[in-house]
C-alpha cells in the first residue's frame, strides 16, 4: 500500500472525501510553486497531484495551458517534480505526478520511478496514457509499489472500464466532462453514473476530476466519490495574482472552500 | 524481410505508432476503426469513394515527363505524378473524401481538421461542402498570416476557421485544439486528420486513403517502359509520401526517398527534418521520431513551407526509416525555393513549396545517378497559395527591382 492509499482509505474511514489539489510546478517559478503547494496542504488539501508542464497538453484548458507555457518558459526542468513532491510529503500529504506520457518517456520509466520513490511520491497520473498502451510503466510500477493511477471518461465501454479499474492502483481518476480541464458552473449529469460503473468494475477508490471549482461542487461530489481532484480554480490564484502573498490568500481561501466542500459543511 | 510490406495494419509499425491520447477519445478511435474495416471491404463506400475519386477529384492523376527540368538533374528521365491538378490542387483532397464518407455512415453531422498550409483545410471544407456537413477548421495564428488566402478559401466554402493562438501557434498548436475541441464534441463531430500521423487507425487508414497515388503512378510507370529507380516525395507528417511509396513498397529496386524539409539547415536547430534530426518519443497520440529537448518538450520546426512545418512525422515512415527500406533526406529552405523556380522556368508549371522540396531531392539524386535513371517526383500541390511567399523569397513585387 502506497502512502496515497493508506490516505485515501483513513480519510474514508472519517466518513469523508479527499481533497485532492493540483498545481504545475514551477509556476510561476519553481520556489514559489512548492510554497504554494504547501499553503494548500496547511489550508487543507490531503493530497498533492504536482503537474509536470508539458509543451502539447492536449486535455488542458486554458488557465493550466497558460501556465504551463509560463512554467517551460521560466525553465522548469522534469526533475523539479521530485523537490515539489518531496516537499509536500514532508508537509505531511502523500503526493503524486502528473504527467503527460513523453516527459516520462524521455526521462526513462525506470529512473522516473527510482526518482519519484526516493522523493517519497506515491505515483502517477497519466492523462494520456491508457492501460492498454502502458505495459512499461506498469510493470515498473508494480516492481517499485507505485501508483498507477488511469482516468475513466463518460464513454469509457463497460469492457475499458474493467481494462481501467484492474489496471488502476491508488485510484481511478473519474473525468467528470467530456472536454478538457477548466471551471464549468454546472457539473455533468453523469458523473455520478460513472463512478458507479468503475466501482461495480472493480475499482476500489474512484476521485473525480475535470470541472469542480467550488465548496459546493466539491460537496457534491464528495457524497459519492473518494476524493474530489481540483486544478484549474487552484491554479487560477496563482495566475491572477502577481504578488505572492496575495495568490497564497487567494489560494489559502479557495483551498479553504473545497475542504468545506468534502466535509459536507458548504 | 519476408512478407509484403504494403498495405500495413496499424496500431504498430515496428515499434512506431500506437495509440497515445486520454481515455475520453478511445471510444471514437474505436468507432472508427469498426467503421473504416467494415468500410474498405464494403462496395458501397469503396464504390463510391472511387467515383468520387473519378468525377470530383479528376482522378487518375497523370504523369508529366519534364525533360527541361530534368537537364538540371544531372540529364537522368524525371516524371512528375501530377497531384497538384487534383480539385482544390493537392493530394489532401484523397484522404478527406474518405474520411468525409466515413463521417457519414458514423451518422455524425460536424467535422473538424487541422490545417498547416491550408491545404488540408481547403480540402476538409470542399469536401464538408459537398457532403453536407458542418466545418471547423484549426489553424495556427501564423499560419493564418503565412497563408491568408487559404483562410479565405476555407470561408467562402462555408467553413468556420478559428486562428489558434496557444504556443508556437503553427500546424502543431493547430492539432493540439483540434483534439480539444473533439474531446468536448465527440457525440457529434469527427476529426478528420491530415496526415498519416497521430494515433491508430489514422497513419493507416490516410495511408490507405492515399495509396491511390503510387497504384496509379506504378502502372503509368510500367506502361511508360518500367519502374523508376526512384520515388521521391516531401514528407512534413508523411500522407503524400505514403501515399506516393506504398505500391512501391515491394520493389526492391525502387529507391524510396522521403524529402524533409532542412529549413535552415539542420545543423542551425532551426529546421523540420524529423527524421534526420530528431529522437523516438510519442507527440499527438503516437510514437514516432519527433523533434524535442532533453526533457521530452516539443521543440518548434521551421521551415519555409507551412505544409512540412510540423515537428512530428507519421510513424510509418520512422518504420521505413528503421528497417532502411526508405531514405530521408533533409532540403533547405533556399535549395527548395531553387527548385520551385526552377519547375518554373523550365517546364511552365507552379509547384506547392511543400512538393517543392521533393523536385530539390530529385535534382541531387539525378546528379548521383546520372542520365540513365528515372526518377519519379510526387507533385503533392499546386504552388497558386505560395505566390507571394516566393514572390517575397525572390523580391519580385513591384518595387523590389528599383
Amino acid at each position: 500500500m502506497t502512502h496515497l492509499t493508506t490516505r485515501l482509505d483513513e480519510i474514508r474511514a472519517e466518513g469523508r472525501a479527499a481533497l485532492i489539489g493540483y498545481l504545475p510546478v514551477g509556476f510561476p517559478t519553481a520556489e514559489r510553486s512548492i510554497r504554494a503547494m504547501e499553503t494548500m496542504i496547511e489550508a487543507g488539501v490531503d493530497i498533492v497531484e504536482v503537474g509536470v508542464p508539458y509543451s502539447d497538453p492536449v486535455m488542458d484548458g486554458e488557465t493550466i495551458q497558460l501556465a504551463a507555457e509560463a512554467a517551460l518558459e521560466g525553465g522548469v526542468r522534469v526533475h523539479d517534480a521530485f523537490a515539489a513532491v518531496k516537499a509536500c510529503v514532508e508537509a505531511g500529504a502523500p503526493a503524486v505526478v502528473m504527467s503527460y506520457a513523453n516527459p516520462l518517456i524521455q526521462y526513462g520509466w525506470e529512473r522516473f520511478a527510482d526518482d519519484l520513490k526516493a522523493a517519497g511520491g506515491s505515483g502517477i497520473i497519466t492523462p494520456d496514457l491508457t492501460p492498454d498502451s502502458a505495459p512499461d510503466w506498469i510493470d515498473v510500477a508494480k516492481s517499485r509499489d507505485l501508483d498507477r493511477i488511469f482516468l475513466a471518461a463518460l464513454t469509457t465501454t463497460p469492457e475499458r472500464m474493467h481494462l481501467t479499474a484492474s489496471a488502476a492502483t491508488g485510484f481511478v481518476y473519474a473525468a467528470a466532462l467530456m472536454g478538457v480541464t477548466g471551471e464549468r458552473a454546472t457539473m455533468s449529469d453523469g458523473v455520478e453514473g460513472l463512478v458507479r460503473r468503475a466501482r461495480e468494475a472493480g475499482a476500489a477508490r474512484v476521485c473525480v476530476g475535470l470541472g469542480v471549482s467550488t465548496g459546493k461542487q466539491a460537496a457534491d461530489v464528495a457524497r459519492y466519490a473518494d476524493g474530489v481532484i481540483v486544478g484549474s480554480a487552484l491554479v487560477r490564484c496563482l495566475s491572477q495574482h502577481d504578488d505572492e502573498s496575495a495568490a497564497l490568500a487567494a489560494l489559502r481561501a479557495k483551498t479553504a472552500e473545497l475542504a468545506r466542500g468534502v466535509r459536507g459543511e458548504s | 524481410m519476408t512478407g509484403s510490406l504494403q498495405s500495413l495494419p496499424g496500431p504498430f509499425f515496428g515499434d512506431f505508432g500506437g495509440r497515445y491520447l486520454p481515455e475520453a477519445l478511445i471510444a471514437a478511435l474505436d468507432e472508427i476503426t469498426d467503421a473504416y474495416a467494415k468500410a474498405k471491404v464494403d462496395p458501397a463506400f469503396t464504390d463510391e469513394l472511387e467515383r468520387l475519386a473519378r468525377e470530383y477529384t479528376g482522378r487518375p492523376s497523370i504523369v508529366t515527363e519534364v525533360p527541361r527540368f530534368a537537364a538540371h538533374c544531372g540529364g537522368a528521365t524525371v516524371y512528375l505524378k501530377r497531384e497538384d491538378l487534383n480539385h482544390t490542387g493537392s493530394h489532401k483532397i484523397n484522404n478527406v473524401l474518405g474520411q468525409a464518407l466515413l463521417t457519414k455512415r458514423l451518422g455524425k453531422t460536424r467535422v473538424i481538421a487541422e490545417t498547416g498550409a491550408g491545404q488540408h483545410g481547403v480540402a476538409t471544407a470542399t469536401a464538408a461542402a459537398l457532403m453536407d456537413l458542418e466545418c471547423v477548421i484549426y489553424m495556427g495564428e501564423e499560419d493564418t498570416q503565412r497563408q491568408a488566402l487559404n483562410v479565405a478559401r476555407m470561408r467562402l466554402l462555408g467553413a468556420t476557421v478559428i486562428p489558434v493562438t496557444s504556443g508556437s501557434r503553427t500546424l502543431r498548436d493547430a492539432i493540439n485544439e483540434t483534439f480539444r475541441d473533439w474531446v468536448a464534441n465527440v457525440e457529434t463531430t469527427n476529426y478528420v486528420f491530415g496526415t498519416a500521423a497521430g494515433p491508430h487507425p489514422f497513419p493507416e487508414m490516410v495511408r490507405d486513403f492515399q495509396r491511390v497515388i503510387s497504384v496509379e503512378s506504378r502502372a503509368q510507370m510500367l506502361a511508360l517502359g518500367g519502374l523508376p529507380d526512384a520515388v521521391l516525395a516531401c514528407v512534413g507528417g508523411g500522407s503524400n509520401a505514403i501515399g506516393s511509396f506504398d505500391a512501391f513498397l515491394d520493389d526492391a529496386d525502387v529507391r524510396l526517398i522521403g524529402c524533409e524539409a532542412a529549413g535552415d539547415g539542420v545543423e542551425t536547430g532551426r529546421h523540420a527534418a524529423t527524421i534526420t534530426g530528431g529522437r523516438v518519443g510519442v507527440l499527438h497520440g503516437s510514437k514516432s521520431y519527433i523533434l524535442q529537448d532533453q526533457d521530452g518538450q516539443t521543440v518548434a520546426s521551421h521551415s519555409i513551407s507551412a505544409g512540412l512545418d510540423y515537428p512530428g512525422v507519421g510513424p510509418q515512415h520512422a518504420f521505413l526509416a528503421d528497417i532502411g527500406r526508405a531514405e530521408y533526406w533533409p532540403v533547405t529552405d533556399a535549395e527548395a525555393m531553387d527548385a520551385f523556380r526552377l519547375l518554373c522556368r523550365t517546364e511552365g508549371i507552379m509547384p506547392a513549396i511543400e512538393s517543392s522540396h521533393a523536385l530539390a531531392g530529385a535534382m541531387k539524386l539525378g546528379k548521383e545517378l546520372g542520365p540513365d535513371a528515372t526518377i519519379l517526383v510526387t507533385l503533392s500541390g499546386r504552388g497558386d497559395k505560395d505566390v507571394e511567399q516566393a514572390a517575397r523569397w525572390f523580391d519580385m513585387f513591384p518595387g523590389d527591382d528599383a
